[in-house]
């Protein structure tokens, strides 16, 4: 029961995760029209920022924003020399300049730091575990990455719901000429809001450098599952992609932690952890399978 | 479409025979000029781009002429080299698969079987993955192809991550497909009839549709088309060269692992797709040589190469429409549409 | 009178708060023009995109040659005998205009699972297409790209392509819209020529062409019809004088 608890919660810790990227990618997708195959790539920039600082201050609370800015400037400066010129592609060529990019990305990164992973050690307030309630201990950096991942979702449904800035975002999915109107310039307004799907992906970098490897390839990993976490949300919707991104959190978590064991009591031998470790990895693409049978849209499509 | 257009006066129609006769006899020449010019190891480079030219052209067929833009070609690609990798293992070991004994190192019994269960791969994921279109199309084909890239790295029995050792050439009658200029002449002479069989696939009836989907598929529907089964059918034949092409790769590396279907490879046959022009149907085979020649070249000038070929590839996309032929225009001033 | 060849009952759509279709009962004889006049926003193209089956409605029927076609996609309406011309041409520009039509004439040949035989050359696809073209008016511009064509040619091609798929009910969109004068009329003339042999559907803003073409006429407003009736009979209505005819004849 206790396991059960915690992979539960782990799978929640991944969706936060995929969450932030998600949201990031969807927001861009559903306003500015881009596919944005980089955006993974700020992921990476995130964490290896926030490595190369922990490991040369010692402090990840010096760290922790060095990561969140670099990929927000990072961002930003994507969207101004390269992403600008795409809005009025076709998604081909948005999707060819953007895998340009990633190419360029990870190989600058190993020309930086080489391809040895790096490591962060988790920051010492955040050590350690708690106990939740019964006998389920949970490590505090992990409830950390979940509280900070729920205020950031609470956050940006306020920023689109109440702000300014979130009405012209609104705005802007459905009425470009409308915002041109209002006098805005909607240049700005694009590069800002790269800026934030940036950091949304800096901020995951950032939270996963401590619990995983900081290693080149590592956005691309999660850039394909957060397709998947899309695809199932549905494209351009930001609850879409909260939910989409919950549920692909928990499947795959609780398919890597239970299905092993599962396919050891049907059959025996190492074949029983391969082919478990197989089905799990293809897990949460059966999934997406499943629910475009059921919801070519997806689960919460953004209308329009 | 523009190349094919101008083959329907008879008088440039054998200009274009002509054309192609002499371009033929070049690439089959090329192993002895590589001789001669002392660079035997052109022909190795020459028989990789040959196999990777079928993937691109099958490709083309999906993304230039359907407009389905597809980033899991490679997965198709690494199932037929999987489909030679297996039954080679099975043929060394004897072991049979389900019952059945599967073992072959015959490139006539491999090559249709390795075709035909791309085919296949491609018919069931096609089928969901073409209930979407637009981003999320690219977004799910890419997505399932790192599903069967999951499931070969898992699938230990055959290697897992480390892949699979063929360490002989599968066999022809006759023919020694172990020298390197034989098996480079096996692969141009796949790549030759795959060539065939696409321009007269974009000219039938089929490929008429094919190029009203891509221009209009509302159009289509306006007609009395249903689309759906046209672009399963395109995806399909698209899956088979590119099953076809892995095949062939197989039994050139000699060797096959899950990296063969990494979404990388999938970027490369698109970019390729794009460099020779999609939709047209030799650009494909351009696109294959300048992608392999300028990445050779690359590579061996530095380590980092992929640090220059990605910004070249953004402004390739950038200030170029239409790939090599966009450059070639805007090199000579022509205006850029 | 012939019975209707289609159908229409109490069909409606809503559009968040907007009733773009709100009860709307309507047929079509056989044979005869049926003209649906009315406001800009009145609904008239959500209402052709219903019949086609590119719009769901919410509620109501659709009968077709006394069967409903309510379940039907766009291809299978198109092949059970329907088809439409678009307001904003929706044609394959890459393509001729002989292509355009030729595509047209062989999806009514059956399917095209036929992957060898050159298709550019095939006369059984040309032949009929380029008569096609020439009771369109469009013979001499058969060979021409179409984005090279003029937006009255396009208006032209759009009608031939309709006739390739032999439909027995025509929907037309708007045929005059944007055409010259010399285009109006020999659109005008073309489709005199056609009516008695194929039903149509005219939505159109040109009252002139409307009385001279219609046997009968609907006007819809917000979605509603408000008047069906003759032409004579609708000149007569002072509901749609007040409602539509008096908003002048811009």
């Amino acid at each position: 029961m206790s396991l059960l608890i915690e992979q539960a919660l782990n799978g929640v810790q991944l969706g936060v995760m995929l969450f932030l990227l998600a949201a990031g990618l969807t927001l861009i997708f559903g306003i500015m029209g881009v596919i944005n195959l980089a955006h993974g790539s700020l992921y990476m920039i995130g964490a290896f920022a926030m490595a190369w600082v922990a490991n040369k201050t010692g402090s990840f609370l010096i760290a922790a924003p060095a990561g969140l800015l670099t990929a927000g400037a990072i961002g930003m400066l994507m969207e101004f020399f390269v992403i600008r010129k795409l809005y009025a592609r076709d998604h081909l060529d948005q999707v060819l300049a953007t895998f340009g990019l990633i190419l360029f990305f990870n190989q600058l990164t190993v020309l930086l730091f080489g391809r040895q992973p790096l490591f962060v050690q988790i920051p010492g307030f955040l050590e350690g575990s708690i106990l939740l309630f019964g006998d389920v201990r949970y490590p505090v950096y992990r409830i950390a990455i979940i509280a900070v991942g729920l205020l950031t979702a609470i956050g940006l449904y306020l920023l689109i719901a109440r702000t300014r800035l979130g009405m012209l975002i609104r705005a802007g999915a459905t009425n470009r000429d409308m915002v041109r109107a209002l006098g805005v310039d909607i240049r700005l307004l694009y590069t800002a809001l790269f800026g934030l799907g940036a950091m949304l992906a800096g901020l995951a970098g950032v939270m996963a450098g401590p619990i995983l490897s900081v290693q080149v390839g590592m956005g691309e990993q999660v850039l394909i599952l957060t397709f998947v976490v899309v695809v199932i949300g549905g494209v351009g919707s930001v609850r879409g992609a909260f939910v989409g991104a919950m549920i692909v959190g928990v499947v795959d978590t609780m398919l890597r932690a239970f299905l092993p064991q599962t396919f050891r009591q049907l059959m025996t031998g190492p074949d029983a952890d391969a082919l478990a470790a197989g089905f799990s990895a293809m897990g949460v693409y059966m999934l997406m399978a499943l629910v475009l049978l059921v919801k070519p849209k997806g689960l919460m499509p953004a209308h329009g | 479409m523009a190349d094919l257009k101008t083959t329907r006066g008879p008088a440039s129609a054998s200009r274009t025979y002509a054309v192609i006769a002499i371009v033929l006899a070049m690439l089959a020449a090329l192993p002895f000029i590589a001789d001669a010019i002392g660079q035997p190891a052109l022909t190795s480079l020459a028989t990789r781009i040959t196999i990777l030219a079928i993937g691109a052209a099958s490709l083309n067929l999906a993304l230039g002429y359907c407009g389905l833009v597809s980033f899991g070609h490679a997965a198709w690609y690494g199932v037929g080299a999987y489909v030679v990798g297996i039954m080679y293992r099975h043929y060394v070991t004897g072991d049979p698969l389900l019952g059945l004994s599967i073992g072959s190192d015959q490139l006539l019994v491999t090559l249709p079987l390795a075709i035909l269960i791309s085919g296949l791969f491609a018919l069931v994921l096609g089928a969901l993955s073409l209930r979407t279109s637009g981003v999320q199309f690219i977004m799910i084909t890419l997505a399932f192809a790192q599903m069967l890239f999951f499931f070969f790295v898992a699938l230990k029995a055959y290697g897992g991550d480390d892949g699979l050792i063929v360490r002989r050439r599968n066999a022809l009658p006759f023919i020694d497909t172990r020298d390197g200029p034989t098996y480079y002449w096996v692969c141009l002479f796949f790549a030759v009839a795959w060539f065939a069989l696409m321009s007269r696939i974009v000219t039938s009836r089929f490929g008429r549709v094919l190029e009203g989907i891509r221009q209009s598929e509302r159009r289509m529907a306006a007609i009395g088309v249903s689309t759906y089964p046209y672009k399963l059918a395109c995806f399909v034949i698209s899956g088979m060269g590119a099953g076809l092409a892995g095949a062939l790769m197989a039994n050139h590396a000699r060797f096959v692992s899950p990296d063969m279907m990494h979404w990388t490879q999938s970027g490369e046959f698109m970019i390729m797709v794009i460099l020779g022009g999609a939709g047209t149907l030799f650009g494909a085979a351009a696109g294959a040589a300048v992608l392999i020649g300028l990445e050779t070249q690359l590579a061996a000038w530095t380590e980092h190469w992929q640090v220059i070929l990605g910004p070249l590839l953004v402004l390739m996309i950038i200030f170029t429409r239409g790939g090599l032929s966009g450059l070639v225009r805007l090199l000579r001033g022509g205006r850029n549409e | 009178m012939s019975e209707s060849l289609l159908r229409v009952s109490r069909l409606f759509k809503r559009f968040g708060g907007v009733n773009a279709t709100d009860d709307l009962s309507l047929d079509v004889r056989a044979g005869e023009i049926h003209a649906l006049i009315g406001p800009n926003g009145a609904g008239k193209t959500t209402f052709i995109g219903q019949l086609m089956g590119e719009v769901r409605p919410d509620a109501g029927d659709i009968h077709f040659d006394g069967a409903s076609i309510n379940g039907l996609s766009t291809a299978a309406r198109v092949r059970r005998g329907i088809a439409r011309t678009f307001q904003i041409t929706e044609l394959l520009t890459e393509d001729t205009a002989l292509d355009n039509v030729a595509l047209a004439v062989q999806a009514g040949q059956g399917h095209s699972f036929r992957f060898l035989g050159n298709a550019g050359a095939d006369r059984s696809l040309l032949a009929p297409a380029r008569e096609y073209l020439t009771a369109a008016g469009l013979a001499e511009r058969a060979d021409v790209r179409v984005s090279e064509l003029s937006h009255g040619e396009r208006k032209q091609l759009e009608l031939a392509i309709a006739l390739a798929s032999k439909p027995r009910l025509l929907l037309l969109d708007e045929p005059m819209a944007g055409l010259g004068a010399a285009e109006s009329r020999r659109m005008v003339d073309t489709l005199s020529s056609l009516k008695g042999s194929i039903a149509m559907l005219l939505v159109e803003h040109d009252m002139d062409v409307v009385f001279a073409l219609a046997d009968r006429i609907s006007v819809l407003v917000y979605g509603r019809v408000i008047a069906s009736g003759s032409p004579v009979e609708i000149q007569a209505d002072t509901q749609v004088r007040a409602a539509y005819l008096g908003e002048g004849d811009a």
